[in-house]
């Protein structure tokens, strides 16, 4: 069931693409927050440029389709200008990774108030199968035919050591556990990011080596940052260790917010100032 | 007006105060145009520093004029020299009959007044930057003040130990007994303002809500400014990562409703271009205050340059509708600053304010009643209305803006090629059909300048000779043409590009002149590509500003 939240652009994902069960498990979510009283339009999506970005033409919410990169920083500015609103940036991972990695950073240090799903396939699809930061470092594409590989990031310990109060890894062969996730992030006030493991049926199908070793941790405390770094270290995007998923590490902490919303900002203020600094300088 | 005091007192005066850097010496050259100002004088002040923060050398060339003014002079009347190189670099500045004040407990000369700064400073147990304030007193005295004047500038613009600066202001007051004095005017010109402070004034005053600024000479006081007015102004004012991060959070802050500003020099806004494109394609409402400096690359931080012109015209890839602005003089700088926000908004494209490191951090006086209050440009008010479209046609190509939430509708913004909802598309009817929705724009933008009296006119109409000049160098130019008994022609709008009105002004002229601070005479191009005439270019490109004597000399010998 849609309920009139996919616009009718035409789909070009290819078939098996794990972008689809994001997609809907993005739907599910706004249908969830919907029936607990948020307007549908209350919620902005805003997304990079890559595969994952075309999310922006095919769901019917608010959106933004910005730039390679800059889906985080501009999502921050709207953050600022209205607190009211639920910001969804849906990012890659050479999107956010490679071109955006210091937006992201600073949106997590800053505790901004948004959700940022990676959509993380490991590999540039939309311009046919390059590197990425985190593609495995054996990971050969047409711009890397020969390197000896670099080590992939490991980009929940990063955003760890950058302060981010939600870290969570989600699976998109695991559609309910992301949806929680996704919905669980929403929820969270300030910063929350998603890395989703992610499918790509083209130029890097990992579905079978993911289904062997994801895996939720009972035992795990969300609250414990030592326990969130050792579980992030088990799998350091490389070809072993076992890849926990769900929520790693949560805190509460001051959301960033910026002086005077736009909505609470008055003309008259500005003017009386104006006067004020003129008659300051006669 | 009348003139007070003998008649071998001056009704015109520059003063030269220099120093090291961490001196103080652009405070001691604002308060030394306050009393200019608070004389009865019309005051500029150009400031000439170095990029560092502890020592180098620091001066303000302070004006003082009968008539309004927006330049310095060569001629220094009087040399205020806190240590030995500003006498030794500057001593050769001065007019024959100058009066030097020197702090003679470092500087040695053989002319002019000696003041015991330190001296003075110790003796009233105040810390080494009071040195100017002892400096200014005995300016002040020898300038023929009356105390009580003084005192209550001093006070005025000295609103931390105010005590303690009187203090030692008055011992250098009483200890100076040199006199070249300056007569004092029954008009008040005026407030004193720098090309920043117009700038963030004139945003606000259009209804500014965000400014977001890394900084950069020579654009960081408008940061600073508006930092620290924006627990009274409710602006929000943030200093993000990078200039990449600055336009696109500004982007975001006006996809949300927030009219928002950024502010930057060459290097940041190469960062921001791709943004800009984006904001052309998305038709995202966005004002950039480009700040020139000298460049290319990082080039010469605090010195000024307007070698930006052409990049501020064609910055960004592909094809989209933008306005250029590039005021002359602070209360220009209030005025177009409010324009570039309103006219952003009504006809959702980027602005770009071009200013440079003279008009920025230059100080201007400016009579408060011809700063226009600005009205801030309305959003329309979508509610019960039909089906929402971002990216609507219309018959101007303006769509109605929107912000979230709009009950009932979504708003699409998108940077990738679109259709009216905003939803990607590739085909070639789309693409042009697109393409053509923005253009449309250019028309109604041209119209909507030229109402705005894009190209000031000054000086002699019946002239056969015209001196064009633009940004900061528009005051020299005035007063310069008026001198020379010249026309002055300043376009403020430099895209779209205000043909018609600049032929217009222009096509009565013999010779036309053109002052710009670049290399290659970037407008003077610009102009003849629009088919109007440069008979002669004057490229400056050291950094400095032309002084106003040199310039008439110029024009003195290109006449003849």
């Amino acid at each position: 069931m849609t309920k009139g939240l996919i616009t009718d652009a035409q789909n070009t994902w290819c078939q098996g693409c794990g972008n689809f069960a994001i997609e809907h498990a993005i739907k599910d979510v706004i249908i969830r927050m919907e029936a607990e009283g948020t307007p549908r339009e209350k919620i902005v999506l805003v997304a990079g440029i890559g595969c994952h970005g075309k999310i922006a033409d095919y769901l019917k919410i608010n959106s933004f389709y910005s730039l390679h990169g800059r889906a985080v920083s501009f999502a921050t500015g709207i953050c600022m200008a209205n607190p009211d609103l639920h910001v969804i940036c849906c990012v890659g991972d050479g999107d956010t990774y490679a071109e955006g990695i210091a937006h992201l950073l600073f949106a997590a240090k800053r505790n901004v108030n948004m959700t940022v799903l990676v959509h993380n396939n490991r590999v540039y699809g939309l311009t046919k199968g390059q590197v990425t930061p985190t593609s495995p470092r054996e990971y050969h594409g047409k711009s890397n035919p020969y390197s000896s590989g670099e080590i992939a990031f490991n980009p929940l310990e990063l955003l760890l050591s950058a302060g981010c109060s939600f870290v969570a890894r989600g699976y998109t062969q695991r559609q309910d556990e992301l949806t929680g996730l996704i919905y669980d992030g929403m929820a969270h006030a300030g910063f929350s990011y998603i890395d989703i493991l992610q499918i790509c049926a083209s130029f890097l199908d990992k579905t079978e080596e993911y289904d062997g070793k994801v895996y939720a941790p009972d035992q795990h405390v969300p609250e414990d940052f030592d326990a969130a770094c050792r579980l992030v270290r088990e799998y350091s995007y490389g070809d072993s260790g076992k890849i926990a998923l769900g929520v790693i590490f949560r805190e509460e902490r001051e959301p960033f917010h910026v002086g005077t919303p736009l909505l609470q900002q008055e003309l008259a203020d500005k003017k009386s100032f104006i006067m004020r600094f003129i008659d300051g300088r006669r | 007006m009348h003139l007070q005091g003998d008649d071998y007192s001056m009704n015109e005066c520059s003063v030269l105060i220099g120093g090291k850097a961490g001196d103080g010496i652009n405070l001691a050259g604002q308060t030394i145009a306050r009393i200019f100002t608070s004389l009865g004088y019309y005051a500029y002040m150009y400031y000439d520093y170095p990029s560092l923060i502890r020592g180098g050398h620091n001066f303000s060339v302070i004006r003082a004029s009968t008539h309004p003014i927006g330049t310095h002079r060569s001629g220094i009347d009087i040399l205020l020299a806190m240590d030995p190189t500003t006498l030794r670099r500057h001593q050769n500045d001065c007019k024959r009959d100058a009066l030097i004040i020197y702090n003679s407990d470092i500087v040695r000369s053989d002319v002019g007044s000696g003041i015991p700064l330190k001296r003075i400073v110790e003796k009233n147990e105040g810390s080494a930057v009071m040195e100017n304030t002892a400096m200014i007193g005995a300016l002040a005295s020898a300038i023929g003040m009356e105390w009580e004047d003084f005192s209550s500038v001093l006070s005025h613009e000295m609103r931390k130990f105010t005590e303690k600066n009187r203090e030692i202001a008055r011992d250098a007051f009483q200890m100076q007994t040199e006199k070249k004095e300056l007569k004092r005017l029954q008009q008040s010109p005026g407030i004193l303002l720098s090309g920043n402070e117009a700038v963030s004034l004139g945003l606000l005053s259009a209804g500014l809500n965000g400014y977001i600024a890394y900084p950069m000479s020579p654009s960081t006081g408008i940061l600073h400014f508006m930092a620290g007015a924006s627990g009274d102004t409710g602006v929000q004012v943030f200093q993000p990562e990078s200039e990449i991060a600055v336009i696109t959070m500004a982007e975001g802050m006006a996809y949300a409703g927030a009219k928002a500003a950024v502010g930057t020099s060459g290097g940041g806004f190469c960062l921001m271009t791709e943004a800009l494109s984006m904001a052309g394609m998305a038709e995202i409402p966005i004002t950039i205050i480009l700040a020139q400096r000298s460049g290319p690359s990082t080039g010469t931080p605090t010195y000024t340059a307007q070698s930006d012109l052409l990049f501020a015209i064609h910055a960004g890839h592909g094809e989209f509708p933008r306005f250029v602005f590039a005021p002359g003089d602070a209360q220009q700088a209030f005025e177009w600053a409010g324009h570039a926000l309103s006219l952003s908004w009504q006809f959702q494209v980027p602005s770009i304010l071009m200013t440079d490191k003279t008009l920025a951090e230059g100080l201007y006086t400016v009579n408060p009643e011809l700063l226009a209050d600005h009205v801030p440009f309305p959003l329309p008010d979508l509610k019960g209305k039909a089906e929402y479209h971002r990216y609507a046609d219309t018959d101007d190509g303006v769509s109605l803006y929107a912000s979230p939430p709009l009950s009932g509708s979504v708003i699409k913004g998108n940077s990738k090629s679109h259709d009216e909802r905003g939803i990607s598309i590739d085909d070639g009817m789309g693409l042009s059909s697109m393409t053509r929705k923005q253009m449309k724009k250019i028309p109604l933008m041209e119209e909507a300048v030229s109402r705005l009296n894009p190209v000031r006119i000054s000086g002699n109409s019946d002239s056969d000779m015209c001196l064009i000049s633009w940004g900061s160098n528009a005051p020299l130019c005035r007063e310069a043409a008026n001198i020379v008994g010249i026309k002055s022609v300043q376009p403020v709008v430099m895209n779209p590009f205000p043909e018609a009105e600049l032929r217009a002004a222009t096509s009565q002229s013999h010779m036309t002149v053109l002052l710009e601070d670049n290399y290659s005479g970037q407008l003077a191009d610009i102009c003849e590509a629009h088919g109007i005439p440069v008979d002669i270019r004057l490229p400056r490109f050291d950094g400095r500003p032309f002084t106003l004597d040199q310039l008439v000399e110029d024009i003195w010998g290109l006449a003849e």
